[in-house]
């Protein structure tokens, strides 16, 4: 059954560069990242290509397959037809290296403003108990693999260079959520560090990210929308306003 | 000579697998300024991959476990050639590195009372495996990570600069190490994003590049691993011990073609998914060899019973060490009972239910529904054996995991030697990274204060002969394709040094071989330096190169057949062999082997084992030499 498919690929850099176009050959079975590889090894071997475990584990691969963002290694030949032309961009949210590997350093700042998990003062390691249904809220959200494509997908960012200082992105909310309900985490401040310093407010829940999550991880239902329900009930609830006016507590945020 | 951007570092770790990041954390919090250099992004290494578990006697799920039976059955996994002292450091060790990793936020499967869950897995006795579902690899490599930015915060708040101590050099290969005197001096390498080179002025390095998978076609292996930590440590003057083991894991997928080689988790078997050739038969009771007979079930009847009452029942063989599996597969098939696609059938459908299966094994399932269009909920999985792990690396101390012949060099994890002996277990590979990585980290950090803050650079003349090699496929013209070398050693490499090996086929796997060496001389790369493909695969293919001939020669000295080294000519396993390392040595570019005694085991560990075990692996002189009591 193999054929050749006609294929667009991105070639240049972030300054310039353009769709080239390509005839590959495609056997039964293939994906996206085996013609990429197939361009490699016979036509273009200076093609610029992130990949490793080639198995959707390692989120590497990311980039936009006609437009959707996707895995190159989990998106199937077979899904298209042998007479469409199939184009591969980079992903558009980060700016390009080359061809279709992109600067993806903005998601490491992010991920290291966030406080890291705050072990528990009167626990020795070898002394965690925690129950398995208490667990899995965050092993949800521990099965990221980093491979972006929600940040990419994120209209607050993909559209909106100027808002990537204030705004964290989904893949960023997930941890912030994940460390929220750990059972053990320490700090009781994750929901206004969401609120303060990851800009979660900007976020209004048109789920693009849980679309392209290709660990089919729910992260507007199960992590977005319970943590800015919970800033609401705690920043907003009149006692709580009331105890902490009184009190004069200082404010917390998740600052380092 | 050209500017090139120069870094000093107290402790430079090459790799960001489990194994490196654990070691750069140890380094770190022993007050050392540590670089880590990474093929990768930070989080991608190959450690993602391992799905089953990290085996550690913690205990939890059956009281009777513990370090000493742990041992034994890592020292029977690897037919009694592992070094003792790295089986026991290990097996006594890895429960505090698992533990640890919950105080950096890991958040592993639990038991009914809180405690972390553990599962069953070949050739471990009790369920050892510390586990999160099927991506385990993915929750370590992950705390880790995480673990490195917590310091790094750290850092910041305390000294206003969060790379202070430990910085992450992305997407940098390392192509050298250099040394003086016998001592390391540094290495060097490239920036995969420009192409720019970039060196770093250290007294210690720690590898922790993983393995040689990439010389292999069918493998379960990324790119990365082309064997640099392999290859630069012969270079550097260091020895390789066991490399003619290479665990071929007995289940890679075999379809479709393109994702041929990809694992498929022992857990799918620890589960309870059973094997069967293509005329529906159980074949592994077949197989269950002498030394094993007395741990595996003989009847389905009693291998069915073992998962609900593993007290009063044998264990089935389909969870046999994974050496074992592989080559029976390898056999159904080649007797033509294999399935359409050269594989043999794995089911779960039929023991677990369809929830039990995507709750368990959600990876799986996702995998073979993706990829293949197979529901395994439903049907059986075709699969077959995959090259997987090198059990053979770098010549370390156990204690230390520095090399005994070049100053400043450690090792740790999958490029480390002498852990697995012949053969690894399932699971113990999660747990070496920890407790090696943590050693070698230590050891780095010990002999870099042995120096006294003594200054170490870089020889000028040694920085320009390697930036000199490493340009010169990109001006020379009408040269070889790297792609086009790489492709014909890997099937060599699968056709003749492969999971059955023979004199005659392994001499002229080296005449090949031999032949490579000598056009990977005159290689071409088309384009420039930023972010070619070309170039990098021409630069790791020194490397692979390498390590190939250590595997091939090593390979045809050991007439004998043992773990994951199985000789056609030499089917036994020979008692006198296991007396015997084979250690690799690089002059010039050529692969030296020879001879060396293994270290004796003391009394104290043998008597963990009864005298009829012993038996079954030693030489009569060994045996009468046994004190009175172990007998």
């Amino acid at each position: 059954m193999g054929y050749k498919a006609k294929f667009k690929v991105y070639r240049g850099d972030g300054e310039k560069g353009d769709l080239k176009n390509y005839e590959v050959d495609v056997n039964e079975g293939e994906v996206v990242l085996d013609i990429i590889h197939r361009l490699q090894a016979t036509q273009t071997p200076d093609l610029a290509v992130r990949w490793n475990c080639k198995a959707g584990k390692c989120g590497s691969c990311s980039a936009e397959i006609n437009g959707k963002p996707r895995l190159m290694c989990m998106t199937r030949m077979s899904t298209f037809s042998a007479d469409e032309t199939i184009t591969v961009t980079p992903m558009r949210a980060f700016p390009v290296i080359r061809d279709l590997v992109t600067d993806v350093s903005f998601n490491y700042k992010k991920a290291r403003e966030i406080p890291a998990f705050s072990p528990p003062k009167d626990l020795k390691p070898g002394d965690y108990r925690m129950q398995q249904i208490d667990v899995e809220r965050s092993q949800e959200f521990r099965k990221c693999i980093e491979c972006f494509l929600c940040q990419d997908t994120c209209h607050v960012i993909r559209d909106h260079e100027e808002n990537k200082e204030a705004f964290a992105g989904p893949r960023f909310f997930i941890r912030a959520a994940e460390l929220d309900m750990h059972p053990l985490d320490d700090r009781d401040d994750r929901k206004s560090f969401a609120q303060e310093e990851q800009g979660i407010g900007m976020c209004n829940i048109t789920k693009c990210c849980t679309d392209v999550c290709p660990e089919h991880i729910h992260i507007t239902d199960n992590a977005i929308i319970p943590m800015k329900e919970r800033v609401i009930d705690t920043k907003y609830d009149p006692l709580v306003f009331l105890g902490k006016t009184i009190t004069r507590r200082p404010k917390e945020t998740g600052k380092l | 000579m050209t500017q090139i951007e120069r870094h000093s570092y107290d402790v430079v770790v090459m790799g960001a697998g489990g194994a490196g990041l654990r070691a750069a954390i140890e380094a770190r919090l022993m007050g050392k300024r540590v670089a880590i250099i990474t093929k990768s992004l930070l989080g991608k290494a190959h450690t993602v991959m391992a799905e089953g578990g990290a085996a550690a006697a913690m205990g939890n799920v059956n009281s009777k476990d513990n370090w000493q039976v742990h041992f034994r059955d890592t020292m029977r996994g690897g037919k009694f050639l592992n070094h003792y002292r790295m089986a026991e450091l290990h097996a006594k060790e890895a429960p505090d590195r698992v533990w640890e990793l919950e105080s950096y936020g890991a958040l592993f499967d639990r038991t009914p009372d809180g405690k972390i869950s553990q599962r069953n897995f070949g050739g471990h006795e009790y369920p050892r495996l510390a586990h999160v579902g099927d991506r385990t690899g993915l929750e370590l490599i992950r705390t880790l990570q995480q673990k490195i930015v917590s310091l790094q915060q750290d850092d910041e708040r305390e000294f206003g600069d969060g790379e202070k101590f430990i910085k992450v050099f992305a997407e940098c290969a390392v192509t050298e190490i250099f040394t003086q005197d016998g001592a390391i001096t540094g290495c060097m390498g490239y920036w995969r994003e420009t192409g720019e080179f970039i060196a770093f002025d250290t007294a210690a390095v720690v590898l922790a590049t993983g393995g040689i998978g990439k010389a292999y076609r069918v493998t379960s292996n990324s790119w990365e691993y082309t064997g640099d930590g392999h290859a630069l440590a012969m270079r550097a003057g260091g020895t390789l011990v066991n490399m003619e083991f290479l665990q071929f894991h007995p289940t890679g997928m075999v379809w479709p073609p393109s994702v041929k080689g990809i694992l498929v988790t022992e857990s799918v078997r620890g589960d309870g998914g059973v094997l069967r050739n293509s005329e529906g038969k159980r074949f592994m009771f077949e197989y269950v060899p002498d030394v094993f007979r007395k741990q595996y079930a003989s009847t389905e009847a009693e291998g069915d019973r073992w998962y609900s009452d593993p007290e009063n029942n044998l264990r089935p063989p389909e969870l046999l060490p994974r050496d074992e599996v592989a080559r029976a597969i390898n056999t159904e098939v080649k007797a033509g009972r294999g399935t359409p696609h050269g594989g043999v059938y794995l089911d779960v459908s039929t023991r677990l239910s369809p929830e039990q299966i995507t709750k368990r094994l959600p990876s799986m399932y996702h995998q073979f529904k993706e990829l293949a269009d197979v529901d395994i909920t439903k049907e059986p999985m075709e699969v077959g054996p995959t090259c997987h792990y090198v059990m053979g690396g770098v010549e370390v101390e156990p204690d230390t995991c520095a090399s005994p012949y070049v100053k400043g060099l450690f090792a740790a994890g999958e490029v480390g030697g002498g852990m697995h002996g012949s053969n690894r277990l399932g699971g113990n590979s999660l747990s070496d990274l920890l407790v090696f990585g943590r050693r070698a980290g230590l050891g780095a950090a010990e002999y870099v204060d042995s120096l006294g803050g003594k200054d170490v650079t870089i020889a000028d003349a040694d920085l320009e002969l390697a930036v000199n090699d490493a340009l010169a496929p990109l001006s020379r013209a009408g040269g070889e394709n790297p792609y086009t070398i790489h492709s014909e050693l890997q099937t060599v490499m699968g056709d003749l040094v492969g999971i059955i090996r023979k004199a005659s086929e392994i001499e002229e796997a080296l005449v090949t071989i031999d032949k490579l060496k000598q056009r990977a001389k005159n290689l071409t790369v088309e384009g420039d330096r930023v972010f070619n493909p070309g170039w990098h695969l021409a630069l790791d293919l020194k490397n692979l190169l390498l390590i190939s001939e250590a595997v091939a020669r090593a390979a045809l000295m050991r007439e004998e057949s043992r773990g994951g080294h199985t000789r056609d000519d030499f089917p036994g396993m020979d008692p006198e062999w296991r007396q015997v390392n084979l250690i690799c040595r690089a002059d010039g570019d050529h692969v030296e082997v020879r001879k060396q005694p293994l270290p004796t085991i003391p009394t104290e560990l043998l008597s963990l084992f009864d005298i009829g075990e012993l038996k079954k692996y030693m030489t009569e002189a060994e045996l009468t030499a046994l004190p009175e009591e172990s007998n």
